[in-house]
């Protein structure tokens, strides 16, 4: 693998000989802290047990399952666009990004191809569902640390993309927009014109955000060497996005594996970052919404003409076959593993969703850190309860 | 983003041969452990290993190939659903007329497979970005498979999750316990012969709404 | 004063009580509406209440209403005793507070010598109220929000006592009045135009006293005992109704009180220059003055507490051991040396 830099291996080694002194002192009985399933820091019902010795966790463990749809079985009875509907609700901040690697996979079953014009507004609107859903963390972080105002400028900032979204797809959270083959509809007149106009709002949230949360000495002191993750671990516990670029590790799908959409028409840059602590996460974070913006202004720029459905049959009878398409959504790599016996169903979809590799790290990250850092670190890593539980 | 430009282009035909070669070392190693393999090109890579492959498969990926990145385990249940398929859109009742009931034959997927159950892992080379699905066969009367924590940590919630709704044990995995489900739950829910309770206690109020569309009585006469 | 002297025990007591009372609730209904309700709202890009009454005014009564209407819940495993008392006794501290703070030449609650430090004394009360209620609420997230609060009060006691030891040596006594006076009538370097408000001759005492204070009324960044985010508002977690309520007035009031002591000790209290401070205007002038001093440093409270990230715990420590306290007792050092000389 990459090398790792030294400062995550001496904050590796601090952290394992934290683990050990921990292991070492332990007498007395400690106390179990059940944090969850209704607290104010798991983003819905994540419930993490934690055993603690005074404020220093000895073990954790997440407990989930309290918001556990079923979505894998339910899509063993539901044709192919009624999915769509279901995992709308996977990670419900930034919807329409979970409809797209589904479909592709679809897609690359069937063998069509979205027309130019499909993919281009496919990748634009798949871009500002990331930036409406990391907007939210950039503004989340910072309450979890304690300062309550930024979060009420990210939730101003998110409505302007909500509203474009609406105006595109006529959901805010749940567009349910994306067709095999190609969109529903085609953009409404005046959207490009504004859709600038708010990116540029979005720059400004992102300068904003600089300098209100990421510049402040105590958010610096709060988050810096909290929750540090080794290039290494992170990649063998399946951690992705924002996450593992944070720990050094320069692999970002929609570069690496593109795959239905056009970002390889833009000019953009993949942000890593050496140190891969939560204050790491949380600057890839802010550089990625400011690429997303400039993505999609790009692609605003250069969309072509043209259709935006390409030849499918009115009733979509995808042939038999597996296929497993992986994007880089908000949250992290997500995955659809589709295997079709030429039905009108999904024989099995294995949703491979990025929250749940990437909290399955906090049993390792959490030992030996701080109550007030284990919010630290389970507001980095930014979960969200629907992508968790499917 | 002009280098990955034109590393895409070039890269379309290449990969291929770059996948064959990975098959090719992953069978050096492995030898009568490769049981199937199937290659999309440009695309994906299949290889079926034999049960007691499946963990040196991960050690051989992980050490040797550099796949050091762990996306999913997962498990599929090739039986069709004795249930039909539970649908509830009209197209469907309408195209289909009345669901067969007899129990159709197993018909495995890509790489193929010889039993009922088969497990899947993918893993992903971060940078050759190429990835690879693992799939073994599990007999029926005997659900076992080792587990992969030792080589992916990752792996062990995934395990969880694929024991609970299969009920495929991992041998040598540290907490095989319930991860969704709550702690009482019997049954395997992901298994084809799981009924999706919902669809049989209650229809779906969408069919039992839908008026008869004035002809419909001539079509099906 | 002289009504006061004149009045029977029973009736300048009653006078005391419903003075103290007046104080307390209304700097607390001021504060939280002017601040909380209006400034925060606008800080945060929103509006605020605006329904109730003009501007959402009386939102505030309609607030205490809805507490007063709300079922007083008492845990099943809580020690009911210590945890029923928790809410009177940081009330309590509050009231002991208001007492030594003059808000005019004549309007006093008492005339002490101790003054200040009688301030200082009860302040620490509170530290015993929020223990308790961490303590009696038997709930996990309670007693580590008592016990953070109890380590951080304490550890923030000694800053705040040490950067008021410079106002007292430079005023020359403790009593709150004697303050303001030699505040008032002072000069700095011969020139008296505006007085000496310490605020200019104690900057650093300024300093280290407003931190102190923010970290003593527990507010961001130094929240760590109620940091909603983690422990669920640490010991008020388990209280509702009434006694939420008397935490809520506690916490506001308190933070006026304490600006109020700030505005004695750094501002000049009652005094604005330009008016002779033995002039009898000041018994009108000087409440408004006061309030507005009041304010204006609780305004700088709540901004910080709503811009600032909150510290942890060994930080917030570190801060006060290792940063206020050796700077407060320079300042001391500093001060004493300049009283000598000059």
């Amino acid at each position: 693998m990459t090398a790792i830099s030294d400062q995550q291996q001496l904050s590796y080694i601090a952290a394992q000989a934290a683990d050990a002194r921990v292991n070492v002192e332990i007498e007395s009985e400690g106390m179990t802290l059940n944090l969850g399933p209704q607290h104010p820091a798991t983003h819905g019902t994540l419930r993490i047990v934690a055993k603690l010795d005074g404020e220093q966790v000895i073990k954790a463990d997440p407990v989930m399952g309290y918001m556990h749809r079923g979505y894998e079985k339910l899509t063993e009875v539901r044709t192919y666009p009624q999915v769509t509907t279901l995992i709308n609700r996977i990670d419900w901040l930034g919807s329409f990004a979970n409809e797209v690697p589904f479909i592709l996979a679809a897609e690359k079953l069937m063998e069509v191809e979205a027309p130019p014009r499909a993919q281009w507004i496919r990748t634009i609107l798949f871009e500002m569902s990331r930036i409406a859903n990391v907007v939210l963390f950039l503004g989340d972080m910072a309450v979890q640390v304690g300062a309550v105002t930024p979060v009420f400028f990210a939730f101003r900032d998110r409505e302007h993309i909500l509203n474009q979204m609406e105006a595109v797809t006529g959901g805010r959270f749940h567009p349910n927009f994306d067709r095999i083959g190609g969109l529903k509809d085609d953009l409404p007149a005046g959207w490009i014109d504004e859709t600038h106009q708010v990116m540029k709002k979005m720059r400004r949230f992102c300068d904003e955000m600089e300098n209100l949360v990421m510049g402040n000495e105590i958010f610096q002191a709060r988050s810096r060497g909290i929750g540090v993750i080794p290039a290494d671990v992170g990649l063998s516990y399946g951690l992705s996005g924002a996450n593992i670029r944070a720990s050094g590790v320069d692999y970002d799908l929609r570069r690496d594996n593109p795959c239905g959409m056009v970002h390889d028409q833009t000019d953009w840059k993949v942000w890593t970052h050496p140190d891969g602590d939560s204050f790491a996460r949380f600057w890839v974070r802010l550089q990625e919404v400011r690429e997303s913006t400039s993505i999609v202004d790009q692609l605003l720029r250069t969309m072509p003409s043209g259709p935006i459905m390409a030849k499918v049959p009115r009733i979509i009878k995808v042939p038999a076959g597996e296929a497993y398409v992986e994007t880089e959504n908000p949250l992290g790599a997500m995955g659809y593993y589709i295997v079709s016996k030429g039905d009108l169903v999904p024989f099995r979809v294995k949703i491979r969703s990025a929250s749940f590799s990437n909290v399955s790290i906090t049993p390792w990250l959490l030992q030996g850190v701080y109550v007030p850092d284990i919010i630290t670190i389970l507001g980095s890593l930014y979960f969200i309860l629907g992508d968790i539980d499917r | 983003m002009s280098s990955a430009d034109t590393t895409e282009e070039e890269a379309v035909p290449a990969t291929d041969e770059a996948r064959e070669q990975l098959l090719a070392s992953i069978t050096a190693d492995l030898g009568e452990g490769v049981v199937g393999s199937h290659i999309r090109p440009g695309d994906d890579l299949w290889v079926r290993v034999d049960r007691d492959a499946w963990l040196d498969t991960a050690r051989l990926l992980r050490t040797k190939l550099g796949f050091h990145y762990f996306s999913f385990i997962s498990a599929i249940d090739w039986m069709p659903s004795p249930y039909g398929r539970s649908m509830d859109s009209r197209v469907d009742l309408v195209l289909e007329g009345v669901e067969a009931e007899e129990p159709q034959p197993i018909e495995q997927g890509v790489a193929g497979g010889d039993t009922r159950f088969q497990v899947f892992a993918r893993v992903n080379n971060v940078v050759t970005n190429m990835g690879v699905t693992i799939k073994v066969d599990l007999p029926d009367d005997d659900l076992r498979v080792t587990t992969w924590v030792p080589v992916y940590p990752g792996a062990n919630w995934h395990e969880r999750e694929c024991w609970e709704m299969f009920g495929i044990e991992f041998t040598g995995h540290p907490g095989l316990r319930h991860i969704y489900l709550p702690g009482a739950f019997e049954g395997n829910p992901m298994r084809k012969d799981y009924p999706l309770l919902a669809r049989h206690v209650r229809p779906w109020p969408g069919i039992v709404d839908v008026e008869a569309m004035p002809g419909d009585d001539e079509v099906k006469s | 004063m002289m009504i006061l002297s004149e009045l029977a025990y029973w009736e300048s007591t009653s006078l005391r009580v419903v003075g103290g009372l007046a104080a307390v609730l209304l700097m607390a209904g001021t504060l939280v509406y002017i601040h909380l309700f209006k400034l925060v709202s606008f800080m945060q890009s929103r509006l605020g209440p605006m329904e109730t009454g003009p501007y959402g005014s009386l939102q505030l009564l309609a607030e205490v209403g809805k507490f007063l209407q709300k079922e007083d819940i008492f845990p099943r495993k809580a020690d009911r005793f210590v945890f029923a008392a928790a809410p009177f006794v940081i009330l309590m501290s509050t009231f002991l507070l208001v007492v030594v703070v003059p808000g005019g030449p004549d309007a006093w609650f008492i005339d002490s010598d101790l003054g200040i430090y009688l301030a200082m004394a009860v302040s620490s009360v509170s530290v015993i109220g929020i223990l308790m209620a961490g303590w009696g609420s038997a709930n996990k997230y309670s007693l580590m929000g008592g016990l953070r609060a109890t380590g951080q009060l304490i550890a923030y006691e000694l800053p705040l006592i040490l950067a008021v030891v410079g106002v007292v040596i430079q005023a020359g006594t403790m009593n709150m009045q004697g303050i303001v006076l030699a505040q008032a009538d002072g000069s700095i370097f011969g020139w008296s135009g505006i007085g000496n408000p310490f605020l200019l001759t104690q900057a650093v005492g300024f300093f280290v006293f407003m931190i102190a204070m923010q970290a003593e009324l527990t507010q961001s960044p130094f929240d760590m005992p109620v940091a909603e985010s983690e422990l669920v508002t640490g010991y008020m977690t388990e209280y509702s109704g009434m006694r939420f309520l008397m935490f809520f007035i506690g916490e506001f009031a308190t933070a006026g009180v304490f600006s109020a002591i700030a505005a004695v000790l750094f501002l000049g209290g009652w005094y604005v220059p330009g008016i002779d401070s033995a002039s009898n205007a000041f018994n009108v002038i000087g409440p408004l003055v006061m309030l507005g001093k009041v304010v204006f440093l609780s305004f700088l409270v709540f901004w910080f507490r709503f811009t600032f990230p909150r510290f942890r715990e060994d930080q917030l420590q570190k801060l006060a051991w290792k940063f206020l306290i050796p700077i407060a007792l320079v300042n001391i050092v500093a001060t004493g040396i300049l009283k000598v000389a000059f």
